[in-house]
């Protein structure tokens, strides 16, 4: 971390490893669309298999961390490069909203996953390693993970607030996928052309695919 | 044309600036922006008055020294040239413009417009020496290069060390000089032999100079005047993480150059 270009490949590769998790996450959680028993049956293998739990999580927390970490660290150094402001600066003619604002987008996702953590995480954490229930069943000796899913999502504010996180994903990964690529120094005009497209395309439909579990889950609950 | 200038107007490195609202009239639309500072700086001589410092010298576009941040914008509205470059047309009767000196903390102001760029020096100093015959001249073919490889090597060569690209970086970030001054030698057989101690050196210069990071919002591309890709930003990053993972320990050697 000690030099500007070592920082930034931490963070590329930060950012893509948690694309790549983004994608897993999504996929199951659009389970619970389609089958609430596939929902339940992988919700509970990923929430009790000891490598998922015991060295993909913590890899994964450590990975979040770090990747906003170094963010942190790259806008206050960027902030101090420029110590006396420009009085007329037109930075629109040049570049997007989305890349000179991966801070702001950032931070907001950083927001929504204290809600996140609150929501799901905690309350999972609590159960499995404190209550020491590694079941995964209820009262009535079913699955919970999906009923628990669904009543986080009968609560419109907490539905608004998904939504909105996710546009601040989508604006994050509009431009940061395909930065993730040119920090790296992966660019040739062979391929860069379709990873910006992939990017563009992916930063539009997972966030979008988020957003449909969950109006699906408050509108069949209501 | 009748204007009204704002400009940045501070006596030394040490003194606080400000901007001052000067007026300017009968501007021909075929004058360069620097001809019009000329005007303003007769007017200002004839009222006893200190002119405007600015930095210009062969008013061509080639020498790279008429640093002037235009509206918000490195060398003003246009893209693809430098302030020399520019014209009085492509403003309109009555506009105010403001003027004022890059902006980095690399960057010292010296005197009014003109700043200090002698850290882009330095990181080209540090890039050292490349490893070549010298005596007469060679012949033209001895050394095979590939004809992309060399208009690649030409096109980076093309950057004149001006520093829009970091006057207009949201971060004030020089990548796109240094990656430039490291492509145009990465990309020939001569510069091969000290590649990636160089790309070390240049960019460990650079950190120390103040500049910031590279968030890839593409805005130096887009107002150099000389069209310098971030192709070449793409490449240095790749050199210098090669040359991060290949770096062996220091030894001392007895003798020789390095
Ligand atoms: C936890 C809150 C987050 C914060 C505070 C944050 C912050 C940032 C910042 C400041 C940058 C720009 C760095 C620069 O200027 O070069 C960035 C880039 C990036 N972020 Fe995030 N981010 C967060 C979450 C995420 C998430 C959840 C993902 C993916 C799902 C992600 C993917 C990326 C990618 C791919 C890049 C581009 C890396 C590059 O430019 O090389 N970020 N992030
Ligand atoms: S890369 Fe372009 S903008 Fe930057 S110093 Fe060179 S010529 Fe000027
Ligand atoms: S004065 Fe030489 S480039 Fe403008």
């Amino acid at each position: 971390m000690k030099t500007s270009l070592s920082r930034k490949y931490w963070m590329a590769v930060s950012g893509l490893f948690l694309i790549i998790f983004l994608t897993q996450h999504f996929t199951i959680n659009f389970l619970s669309v389609i089958s609430e028993e596939s929902f339940n049956s992988v919700s509970h293998f990923m929430g009790t298999n000891p490598i998922v739990q015991f060295l993909l999580q913590p890899v994964l927390l450590i990975g979040v961390v770090f990747h906003f970490i170094a963010g942190f660290m790259l806008e206050i150094k960027n902030r101090q490069s420029r110590p006396v402001k420009y009085a007329a600066y037109s930075p629109a003619a040049n570049s997007t909203w989305m890349s000179r604002n991966m801070i702001v987008t950032g931070i907001m996702i950083l927001l929504f996953l204290g809600l996140h953590f609150y929501d799901f995480w905690i309350p999972e954490m609590n159960v499995k390693y404190i209550q020491a229930d590694m079941s995964g069943l209820n009262e009535n000796g079913e699955f919970r993970y999906y009923d628990e899913l669904v009543h986080k999502f009968t609560d419109p504010i907490r539905v608004i607030i998904y939504c909105l996180s996710f546009v601040f994903l989508s604006l994050h990964l509009m431009h940061g996928f395909q930065s993730a690529f040119q920090s790296l120094g992966a660019r040739h005009p062979k391929y860069t052309p379709g990873i910006k497209k992939l990017g563009a395309a992916f930063a539009v439909l997972i966030p979008l695919g988020f957003i449909v579990i969950a109006l699906f889950h408050y509108l069949s609950s209501h | 044309m009748n204007l009204t200038l704002k400009v940045w107007r501070q006596k030394n490195a040490k003194s606080e600036g400000k901007l001052v609202t000067y007026q300017v009239s009968d501007i021909s639309p075929d004058m360069s922006f620097l001809e019009m500072f000329d005007v303003l700086n007769e007017q200002l001589i004839s009222k006893g008055e200190d002119p405007i410092a600015f930095d210009h010298d062969c008013r061509e576009g080639i020498c790279g020294m008429c640093s002037m941040f235009i509206n918000g914008r490195a060398h003003g509205p246009l893209t693809g040239v430098t302030t020399c470059q520019l014209h009085m047309r492509s403003f309109k009767d009555g506009d105010t413009i403001v003027v004022e000196p890059w902006r980095a903390k690399a960057f010292p102001v010296i005197k009014d417009l003109v700043v200090d760029r002698s850290a882009f020096d330095r990181i080209i100093a540090k890039g050292g020496f490349i490893s070549v015959n010298t005596g007469s001249a060679r012949d033209a073919n001895n050394i095979p290069i590939p004809k992309q490889n060399a208009d690649e090597a030409f096109e980076a060569a093309a950057c004149i060390g001006c520093g829009a690209c970091v006057a207009t970086c949201k971060n004030s970030s020089a990548m796109l000089f240094v990656s430039a001054k490291i492509s145009q030698l990465a990309l020939l057989p001569q510069g091969q032999p000290e590649r990636y101690q160089r790309v070390l050196n240049m960019v460990e210069q650079m950190d120390k100079e103040g500049f910031g990071n590279c968030s890839n919002t593409g805005a130096c591309e887009v107002e150099c005047p000389k069209g310098i890709s971030l192709e070449n930003i793409a490449r240095m990053n790749r050199d210098f993480l090669k040359a991060s993972l290949i770096q062996k320990p220091k030894k001392e050697t007895g003798g020789g150059a390095m």
